[in-house]
């Protein structure tokens, strides 16, 4: 399973084994990553999934679509490396992915 | 130390928990739940569980550990059936008791049935929870033609898995036209053709006013004495507020449980969140009940700050969205009463929004594939919603730059 390491407003760590085929947020979630909230479940709705890809992932993780970009819009400090991690799917590709989430509430 | 009982461990239940618990509350806190499962999401149960996209286990909103983090005490197959506001107790539908200090309802709704005889026939289905969707998902793999009873969110949501999945499809809808009571002719006009391009058969105006199930079938019959047959029948036809239990304890009850901008029932020490609210809110001018995920979220936060005695008043502008095969509908605020409907954008290229007005102001706005002008739509209705009518009309103007600027 690609380890994904989840880095939370405070500093902490959390590294993640985290399945193909879920979600970066789901991701977060089954291991209680504080601050991604996910209200809308991954509908691309609510923008509480916010985080920061790490600068060393950009390219393998890639942009955001229309709606992300949009949605992305209501997030609280929106940054060139903002992305909904509703909407990143995890892949062998992301194996050791740093995400930082962003301030959700 | 005192405690605090949650009656229903849906969405709105599972974020009071949660809310009381970040908001620093160090007492007990037991969410009450009927249907034996953590709390889940109910908008793929329409979408992507349907279509067999997503495992049950997907729709958990947060984990078991979580809620052990949290010290919330779940009690997930234990229906509260009484609830004593004098003595502090409730009872459970297993002969329990419990005290409390303080509550909260966040009993969500359930579907309105059909009131016709053969309407128990179990291939006539209705969808709220999970073992609603298992069971239409289940009996899709088999049908070939359904017939959806009800043209709003939920029955057009059925109405497009169906179709995905190769079915036969019929929607009955009483109104003359679809989701009548939420969206503007426009929109309804531009549904109608997404479904009729993609084989759906609709009888607007038309009620069904007899059922006779077969054994091969069950055979329709509508008010204009339209026949049809179907393998599956699936009804969508509105929910009733799950308000009983609170109506018994003696607190006022209309088209839910009344509460005010701070969440709270006639008793200031007893709330009420999510789909079983009646709410008179100072944000709009008639009491609403609003069923979304986007209320019961907001609605459970700010009953969680009065439970702590740290009041907000509720001032978030309602949102929504419905998907439909690849289209994708975003409404923002409440557009009862508006006196206009302008369009931006051309709804033959499926692209569009619609912007109510009532006077100068903006009540509400549906974005049709149009997601950035939904987001603008929000922060401008977050802001009062004045947009002179002629840029909301022009699909040139910047909206976003036009509403940072106001
Ligand atoms: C199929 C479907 C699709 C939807 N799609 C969307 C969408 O796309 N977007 C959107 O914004 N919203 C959507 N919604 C609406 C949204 O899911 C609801 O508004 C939301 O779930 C309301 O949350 P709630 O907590 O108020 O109620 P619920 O989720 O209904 O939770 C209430 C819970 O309380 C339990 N309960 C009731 N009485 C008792 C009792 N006496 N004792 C113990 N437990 C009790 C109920 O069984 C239930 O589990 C959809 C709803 C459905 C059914
Ligand atoms: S969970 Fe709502 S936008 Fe990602």
């Amino acid at each position: 399973m690609p380890k994904i390491t989840y880095v939370d407003l405070d500093g902490a760590k959390f590294e993640c084994e985290v399945a193909n085929g879920l979600s970066v947020m789901e991701g977060a979630i089954a291991n209680m990553v504080p601050g991604i909230l996910a209200i809308c479940g991954g509908s691309c709705a609510c923008s509480t999934c916010h985080a920061y890809i790490d600068e060393a992932w950009s390219a393998q993780v890639g942009a955001a679509n229309d709606i992300e970009d949009a949605t992305l819009d209501l997030a609280n400090e929106r940054r060139p490396q903002s992305r909904l991690t509703c909407q990143i799917q995890v892949t062998p590709t992301l194996d050791g992915l740093v995400v930082h989430v962003a301030k959700n509430d | 130390m005192s405690s605090i009982a949650i009656i229903g461990a849906g969405q709105a239940g599972m974020q009071l928990a949660d809310s009381l618990r970040r908001g620093g509350f160090e007492g007990s806190v037991i969410l009450y739940g009927d249907e034996g499962s953590l709390p889940y999401q109910r908008p793929p149960l329409s979408k992507q569980f349907l279509l067999g996209d997503l495992e049950a286990s997907r729709l958990n909103f947060r984990p078991i550990a979580h809620y052990e983090k949290l010290a919330v005490t779940l009690r997930l197959d234990c229906a509260v059936t009484q609830v004593d506001l004098q003595t502090r107790t409730l009872a459970m539908a297993n002969g329990e008791q419990a005290a409390f200090d303080r509550l909260a309802f966040t009993t969500g709704a359930r579907v309105r049935k059909l009131a016709l005889p053969g309407a128990e026939d179990p291939r006539v289905c209705y969808l709220r929870g999970i073992t609603d969707a298992q069971a239409i998902r289940e009996r899709l793999a088999t049908a070939r033609r359904v017939v959806i009873i009800g043209g709003g969110f939920i029955g057009l949501e059925v109405a497009a898995v169906a179709r995905t999945l190769g079915k036969e499809v019929t929607v009955l809808e009483a109104q003359t036209r679809l989701m009548p009571r939420v969206v503007a002719p426009v929109v309804s006009a531009y549904f109608e053709a997404v479904h009729n391009q993609r084989g759906v058969r609709f009888l607007l105006g038309e009620s069904l006013t007899a059922l006779a199930p077969t054994s091969s079938a069950l055979g329709l019959t509508t008010a204009s004495a339209t026949y049809l047959e179907a393998d599956l029948v699936v009804v969508g036809i509105g929910v009733h507020p799950n308000l009983e239990l609170a109506a018994a304890a003696g607190l006022p009850c209309e088209g839910g449980i009344v509460v005010n901008e701070f969440a709270c029932t006639r008793d200031p020490t007893v709330v009420a969140a999510g789909d079983c609210t009646w709410q008179r809110n100072i944000l709009f001018e008639r009491p609403h009940r609003l069923e979304s995920v986007q209320n019961a979220v907001d609605q459970a936060k700010v009953a969680a700050a009065s439970l702590l005695e740290k009041p907000v008043a509720y001032s978030q502008v309602p949102w929504f969205w419905s998907d439909q095969y690849d289209v994708k509908l975003q409404m923002v605020g409440i557009s009862t009463g508006f006196e206009a409907a302008i369009v931006r954008g051309n709804p033959e290229t499926g692209a569009f929004s619609v912007f109510y007005y009532l006077g100068e102001r903006v009540l509400a706005v549906d974005s049709i594939n149009r997601p950035a002008e939904h987001m603008a739509a929000r922060r401008l209705l977050a802001s009062g919603g004045l947009l002179a009518k002629e840029l909301a009309a022009d699909p040139a103007a910047d909206l976003k730059t036009i509403i940072e600027k106001n």
